[in-house]
């Protein structure tokens, strides 16, 4: 048994982020586990660029990004092992985990932080109706496959899902020669940013069709032609719409799940509708001395928003650990209500300066989120337009809402 | 490229095709089995709900009462003989109204005529056993049980293979004539002949038996699509949960499966379809199976769901008559040494081991078989790392670094497991393959993980080029190729 203070699974943004900022806060005995052979997580993959906007000021590509982390990892000296996966995390921080060197390592660790990413929604997920065909991926493992690997998956290609790795996959797979016949998205507005859709949709004169999916796949074992139909109101296929594109290749682009079976083995209690789990403002989970963070704990669209957080999740382990102190009891839960999907973390402490990051349900415009806490509003601020694919971050000052006698605040988006 | 003249030659490489080539692979004969597909199992037998049946359901004095009593009892032995798991974990057929009760009855009259162990049970047993089922009575089957459908005809093919079966895969028999005593069978990989032929061609017994100039069958394919649910969802059922039977309707009604890798099986549903080919899923279906399972186990929802299929069961009740019927086992009229098996559905895993003694009763009746001293019924799968113990986990990752690599992490599954996969004996080299021999790409994340490191073994294995990789089939490429600009 290997004993540890601090052990962070993923070396991601989210954990390289929460390493650095442990170390910064003194802690020395840390230890990253990468099931991967190299840091950096899903940014390795993306090779466009994009990134760094709101953190450095700077355009920077996804490995570039990454590499500003891992190179001060390694100039701290902080403990990485890659190539090495977690398949066993307990409530009382018991790891086992394996690698290539060392077989199977059991670990003990005072404090763990969550940083284990997402994964991508399949085809069985979205029930995907039609044959078992060769030629339907996933768009991550699509770009895994070209940027990685080198491997090219098709080339008629149709993307069903409008997030960002789709667009940016059907402007990626447009560059390498394919032809991408149409992005379908089965909502009445995109999930991606607006920025993507200009950049890899509009540029290259790929149509974006709105209300649209897909209600067929038929081929002779490798994919041959998808079937389309317009959806009404409520999503549901509008008979008579229907029309075929001929394709060797469907991409799916359907959305990310916080990636957390770990979570679950340790009993960390989740949140039905960020997938990840339910935190308190220092962003530690049910289970004391666990603590979770970016894509694990919600899916973000900037990576910049991953760092910010995880370093607040490494301070708050190391807090933990220097001080073993329970978190306070005098706390506030934070509920979404109208117009809201979701807002973390979902329980505050009244004695702290509070950012909140939430997401709208749908896209709108002049939407005012208000906060209010025992009938007063201690927050509001007009936004010019809203959209669910665009995360909004507030700050309240605690002398907001410490006097005040209630048991939750509540964020509205009217 | 092998043998081209055979005693007894096998058409179909299903459960049913398979058990048999075993069973007559223990006596000294030239044996071919024949498979128009990749891989052996990849119809019916890969997408049924892989329980083994107690009987209740066959009409009593029928062959298939026999056969399916036969293989209830004897099916854990052929498990453990062949390394596939079996677990007797029981069922409870579950009745939501008095009408229902009624019928429970007269399922269990029915099942205790044949032999089967059956008893009626009330809410409080059905809610100490399955806290999360609503109903107001049951029928507890104990001696009901659950295997891995496709492992066990993998199994099967493999074991005969060892015994000297000469398995062709990709093989798809056009055409069968008469010549002299021998049988030639002319298919898209040569000419094979045989004196003896065994129509297990499941969904296209009816096309293969036209050769033996009989033309009284015909198939009537129907389709059950399935959901997978999340093994997170396990918890919810520990045993088989059936609904009563709706009157003729040629299925068991949708039921709960708890898979021996412990999934929850949603399904099957029961449409009678024109192409035997259409595996397909449907929209309206998939969202009856959950409707239809709400109402026994309002706990489960969408968001549980991993995968769908369908698989196609090879009835001979039309549609406009629906229910079952017996099973068809018999010599052509015209040809004595042409045995077809026709309408083989469910129970049809169930009495594949049956069926299997069956049909070499009736070729030993003519031919007299020999016992082959050398048989070894034996066979060893490959190892789950994720199924053993921390011990014996360390034993292997101490002497093997191919365990200390897991690719599946959702199923827990090792670099050394893929290898193995990819080395099978029956020499299938493609990603289905590996899916169904070491589990990978059948968890939550359906390969979105394991896929891209999958594709590296395999091209370190099989030496091959990334346009040359396939899903399964010869026209199945997984990828173009390479990108541009790569030297």
């Amino acid at each position: 048994m290997i004993n540890k203070e601090l052990v962070i699974i993923g070396a991601g943004p989210a954990g390289l982020a929460a390493a650095l900022s442990a170390y910064k806060e003194g802690l020395r005995d840390i230890l990253i586990i990468e099931r991967e052979n190299k840091p950096g997580g899903i940014l390795k993959q993306c090779i466009h660029d994009g990134f760094g906007l709101h953190k450095f000021r700077e355009v920077l590509t996804g490995p570039e990004y990454a590499y500003r982390y891992i190179e001060k990892v390694r100039e701290k000296n902080i403990e990485l092992l890659t190539n090495t996966i977690v398949t066993l995390l307990t409530n009382d921080k018991y790891i086992k985990a394996i690698n290539q060197e060392k077989g199977i390592m059991e670990i003990k660790a005072e404090a763990v932080i969550l940083a284990m990413g997402s994964r991508e929604r399949t085809s069985g997920g979205i029930s995907l109706p039609g044959d078992r065909l060769a030629g339907i991926y996933t768009a991550g493992l699509t770009q895994n496959l070209m940027n990685l690997h080198n491997i090219k998956v098709g080339e008629n290609i149709v993307i069903l899902g409008s997030g960002d790795i789709g667009l940016i996959m059907a402007r990626r797979l447009t560059l390498e020669g394919a032809n991408v016949k149409a992005v379908l998205e089965i909502m009445p507005y995109s999930s991606g940013l607006k920025r993507n859709i200009n950049q890899c949709l509009v540029d290259y004169d790929i149509p974006l069709k709105l209300s649209h999916t897909v209600v067929d796949v038929k081929g002779d074992y490798r994919l041959e032609t998808v079937t389309v139909a317009e959806v009404d109101e409520k999503l549901q296929p509008i008979s008579g719409t229907e029309f075929d594109i001929n394709c060797d290749t469907l991409i799916l682009s359907v959305g990310l799940i916080p990636e957390n079976e770990l979570s679950k083995q340790a009993n960390v209690q989740l949140d039905d509708i960020t997938g990840g789990a339910l935190v308190k403002d220092n962003l530690e989970t049910n289970v004391e001395g666990i603590f979770s963070c970016g894509n694990v704990l919600h899916i973000h669209d900037l990576v910049d928003y991953v760092s910010d957080e995880a370093e607040k999740a490494g301070k708050a382990a190391v807090e933990y650990i220097n001080s073993g102190e329970k978190w306070k009891k005098e706390n506030l839960f934070v509920e979404p209500g109208q117009g809201i999907n979701y807002v973390i973390p979902q329980v505050i402490s009244k004695e702290k300066d509070q950012i909140f990051s939430m997401r709208v349900k749908k896209p709108d415009t002049d939407k005012m989120i208000k906060v209010t806490c025992a009938g007063e509003v201690i927050f509001q601020k007009e936004f010019k337009k809203v959209n669910p694919s665009e995360m909004i971050k507030i700050n309240i000052k605690k002398e907001k809402f410490e006097p005040l006698e209630a048991k939750s605040i509540k964020v509205v988006a009217i | 490229m092998g043998r081209k003249n055979f005693d007894i030659v096998v058409i179909g490489g299903g459960i049913v095709g398979t058990a048999i080539a075993r069973e007559l692979s223990k006596y000294k004969a030239g044996i071919g089995l024949i498979e128009k597909e990749s891989d052996v199992g990849l119809g019916a037998s890969n997408s049924n709900s892989g329980v083994v049946h107690s009987g209740f359901t066959a009409p009593v004095g029928s062959l298939k009462a026999d056969v399916c009593m036969y293989g209830n009892s004897h099916f854990e032995e052929v498990c453990e003989e062949l390394d596939v798991p079996f677990e007797r974990v029981g069922k409870l057929v579950v009745a939501q109204n008095k009408k229902q009760v009624a019928d429970l009855y007269n399922m269990q009259y029915v099942g205790s005529k044949n032999g089967a162990e059956l008893h009626i049970v009330g809410k409080d047993f059905i809610k100490d056993k399955e806290p999360f089922i609503d109903g107001v009575a049951a029928m507890y089957s104990p001696n009901s049980a659950i295997t891995s459908p496709y492992e066990l005809t993998i199994a099967y093919a493999e074991n005969a293979h060892e015994n000297g079966v000469d398995i062709k895969l990709n093989t798809e028999v056009l055409k069968i004539e008469k010549n002299n005593s021998k049988f030639i069978i002319k298919t898209n990989n040569g000419s094979f002949k045989t004196k003896y032929i065994i129509n297990s061609a499941g969904l296209y017994s009816d096309f293969i038996a036209s050769f033996s100039g009989e033309d009284r069958y015909k198939i009537y394919p129907c389709r059950g699509e399935y959901y997978v649910l999340d093994k997170n969802a396990s918890d919810l059922i520990s045993r088989l949960v059936y609904p009563v039977p709706p009157e003729n309707a040629g299925g068991y009604g949708i039921h709960l499966t708890p898979t021996v890798d412990g999934n929850i099986l949603i399904g099957p549903s029961n449409e009678y379809i024109d192409d035997v080919q259409n595996e397909a899923t449907t929209k309206e279906v998939m969202d009856q199976l959950i409707k239809e399972a709400k109402n026994f186990l309002p706990a489960i929802n969408r968001d549980l769901v991993i995968r769908s299929y369908s698989g196609i069961r090879s009835k001979i009740v039309p549609p406009e008559i629906g229910g079952f019927t017996d099973f068809v086992i018999e010599k052509s009229p015209n040809y004595d040494n042409f045995i077809n098996l026709i309408g083989i559905e469910s129970p049809g895993l169930t009495s594949a081991p049956g069926i299997a003694k069956y049909v070499v009763e009736i070729i030993d009746k003519m031919e007299n078989l020999q016992k082959d001293g050398d048989f070894n019924g034996k066979r060893e799968g490959i190892t789950k790392f994720d199924k053993l113990s921390l011990q014996k986990q360390k034993e292997l990752t101490d002497s093997n670094p191919n365990y200390r690599e897991i690719v599946c992490r959702c199923e827990n599954v090792t670099k050394q497991e893929i290898i193995d996969a990819l080395n099978n004996p029956l020499g299938v080299k493609n990603l289905k393959g590996i899916k169904y021999r070491a589990r990978a790409t059948m968890g939550r994340c359906q390969g979105g993980y394991c896929i891209a490191r999958i594709i590296k073994i395999m091209q370190e294995e099989l030496n091959l080029d990334i346009k040359d990789l396939k899903f399964d089939s010869n026209n199945s490429n997984l990828f173009s190729g390479q990108a541009k600009g790569w030297g």
